[in-house]
């Protein structure tokens, strides 16, 4: 037999415009179900007086404008101003919340990021350790995070802390974990024949973290990166709320909850606005992972 | 190479190897083996399922400790041959690292020995040649065949020129036409390269084809039972129709019959 050489055959894959446009079609698709539920419960509502046809027993939520606005309304409520003596219009002052509150939420990603990182290697290196630690982790995580933020922000003031630095310590309280409990399995995943295989090349400790552990983790790293980006919103508005910080979303959404029944879209509007935001962060961490992993055609996607 | 000639690629001695010694899982797999290896030779372990071929050949690269005897590779430790790097490895599963390319995984033991970037691409080419599939070291593991990741294992086993080879079953997931062109190809590379190998199989034909030495283990606790020589010479395809190789894969067949009853 002649050994003929094979030649390569170019690596199949869907186009990025077509997955692109597939994607946004969904996400369209997704936002017009929502309005029309919305839309459907309200007209609904206004036909059978707001009981169940037949009865006098009330709908669960009241469909009248002060409790649901319609959706346009929301949407039109957007592009006027916050208050009469303001140049920015709803939309923009949303923005700038939120885009304040992304940065508090991005020191806490990367500060519990880091620390869940730490102890998972931690953990990986000593059973003992792991033993140790593992009780702990989940038992902070049944902790309330609302009894947690006031004393956080307590003993961020008498120390070196500004108030928003607090705020992503009380993210990161919520993000370390998915990243530590993740993160160990994900290191832990390499078979016996592959790290056999770092071994007969005496490779240390260290090198096989990184060249065999750490990438191997990474179908394990994403989800929980995830998961923890989207944590880390939730967590930075608690805690500006706890914290009374002012400048983010979080706090913008208790000041409109205040001031509902003068204007509910303002309500409605700012949630929709922490909503997309957690979207946002989750996006942002899946396009890095497309980045990280193009062309592996293994793991997370 | 400043080797004596005459000094084992490998000399295993009185080794034995028992598992969770002490405790109620304790296994015996491996009961005084002696094993000598010439440099350049080829030796085939084969024996029933369970015996300790996987075990001996994890002994002799240092992955396992034995329980008592001594393993030497090329005069030196075990222990100290692994730090070397004296040998390379490749195993039933080609085992590459899915998030690196081909050309990346053949490179991966270079990078731990600290070669240059240079030295490495030119390393990783050279091998792809070897194993006749230059055309694809940029591609990812998952778009190649079984057979040829098997090949990129290989060619990374070999990438350094270790001076001895330990493979487990490296064949052991192919079809029958893949392994006979992948056996070609081994022999025409260590004899190219003048690398000793040890190879665990299970294939009667595989180990007559391809070793000088056929070691025949007894079941567990494994021992040497025989040793068949296969003074062939050089092998091709016709060598596998011959009636001196239909002799010796007889000879092998019986000594396994032999194991098997307990003679
Ligand atoms: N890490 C281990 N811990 C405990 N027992 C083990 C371990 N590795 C192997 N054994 C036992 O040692 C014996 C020999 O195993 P080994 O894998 O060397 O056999 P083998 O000859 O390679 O078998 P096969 O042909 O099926 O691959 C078996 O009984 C097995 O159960
Ligand atoms: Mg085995």
């Amino acid at each position: 037999m002649t050994s003929a050489t094979v030649q390569p055959t170019a690596p199949a894959g869907q186009s990025a415009v077509l997955r692109g446009v597939k994607q946004g079609a969904s996400i369209l698709l997704a936002v017009a179900t929502l309005v029309g539920l919305w839309e459907g419960y309200k007209a609904f509502g206004s036909w059978s007086g707001g009981t169940w046809p037949g009865t006098t027993r009330d709908l669960p939520v009241p469909s009248d404008n002060l409790n649901m606005p319609h959706s346009y309304d929301i949407v039109k409520q957007l592009f006027e101003p916050v208050t009469r003596r303001a140049d920015d219009t709803l939309l923009v002052f949303l923005f700038k919340s939120a885009w304040f509150t992304f940065k508090e939420a991005l020191l806490g990603f990367v500060i519990g990021t880091v620390i869940g990182l730490g102890l998972a290697v931690a953990m990986l290196r000593s059973n003992w350790l792991e033993r140790g630690l593992v009780p702990w982790i989940n038992v902070s995580q049944t902790i309330p995070l609302i009894a947690l933020a006031p004393l956080v922000v307590t003993w961020g003031k008498s120390t070196f802390l500004s108030e928003t630095q607090s705020v992503a310590i009380i993210a990161a309280y919520l993000t370390f974990f998915p990243v530590a409990v993740n993160g160990l399995a994900g290191l832990k995943s390499p078979d016996s024949e592959a790290l056999e295989l770092m071994r007969s090349y005496a490779s240390p400790w260290s090198k096989t973290l990184f060249k065999l552990r750490f990438p191997a983790a990474r179908p394990y790293l994403f989800p929980a990166f995830r998961l923890a980006a989207a944590l880390s919103i939730v967590g930075t508005i608690v805690g500006e709320i706890s914290a009374g910080v002012q400048g983010g979303i979080g706090r913008v959404v208790l000041d409109y909850a205040g001031k509902y029944s003068t204007g509910p879209e303002r309500l409605y509007g700012s949630i929709l606005a922490a909503a997309a935001l957690g979207l946002f962060v989750f996006g942002l961490i899946t396009l890095v992972e497309r980045v990280l992993t193009r062309g592996q055609g293994v793991s997370g996607t | 190479m400043t080797l004596d000639s005459s000094t084992p690629a490998v000399k295993v001695h009185a080794v034995s190897k028992t598992f969770n010694a002490g405790s109620s899982e304790s296994v015996q797999a491996l009961a005084d083996v002696d094993l000598v290896v010439a440099p350049g030779e080829f030796v085939s372990l084969i024996g029933p399922s369970g015996c300790g071929k996987s075990t001996l050949l994890r002994l002799i690269a240092d992955l396992l400790p034995t329980t008592s005897g001594s393993i030497e590779v090329f005069g030196k430790s075990a222990a100290q041959a692994r730090i070397d790097q004296d040998y390379g490895m490749a195993f039933q599963s080609a085992g590459l690292f899915d998030w690196r390319k081909v050309a990346a995984n053949i490179e991966l033991p270079l990078e731990l020995m600290d070669y240059s970037k240079a030295e490495r691409s030119a390393r990783s080419s050279e091998m792809l040649e070897l194993v006749k599939l230059p055309d694809f070291g940029d591609h990812y593991p998952w778009q190649l065949s079984g057979g040829m990741q098997q090949r990129v294992a290989i060619a990374r086993s070999l990438s350094f020129k270790p001076r001895l080879l330990l493979m487990d079953e490296p064949f052991g997931a192919l079809d029958e036409m893949t392994r006979e062109h992948m056996q070609n190809e081994l022999l025409a590379i260590t004899a190219e390269l003048g690398t000793t190998v040890v190879f665990v199989t299970h294939s009667i034909s595989e180990s007559a084809f391809l070793s000088d030495r056929v070691v025949v283990l007894s079941p567990r606790p494994g021992q040497v039972h025989s040793i068949v020589d296969v003074p062939m010479g050089d092998r091709s395809d016709d060598t596998r129709e011959e009636p001196e190789f239909f002799e010796k894969a007889t000879e092998i067949r019986e000594a396994l019959r032999a194991v098997e009853v307990g003679l």
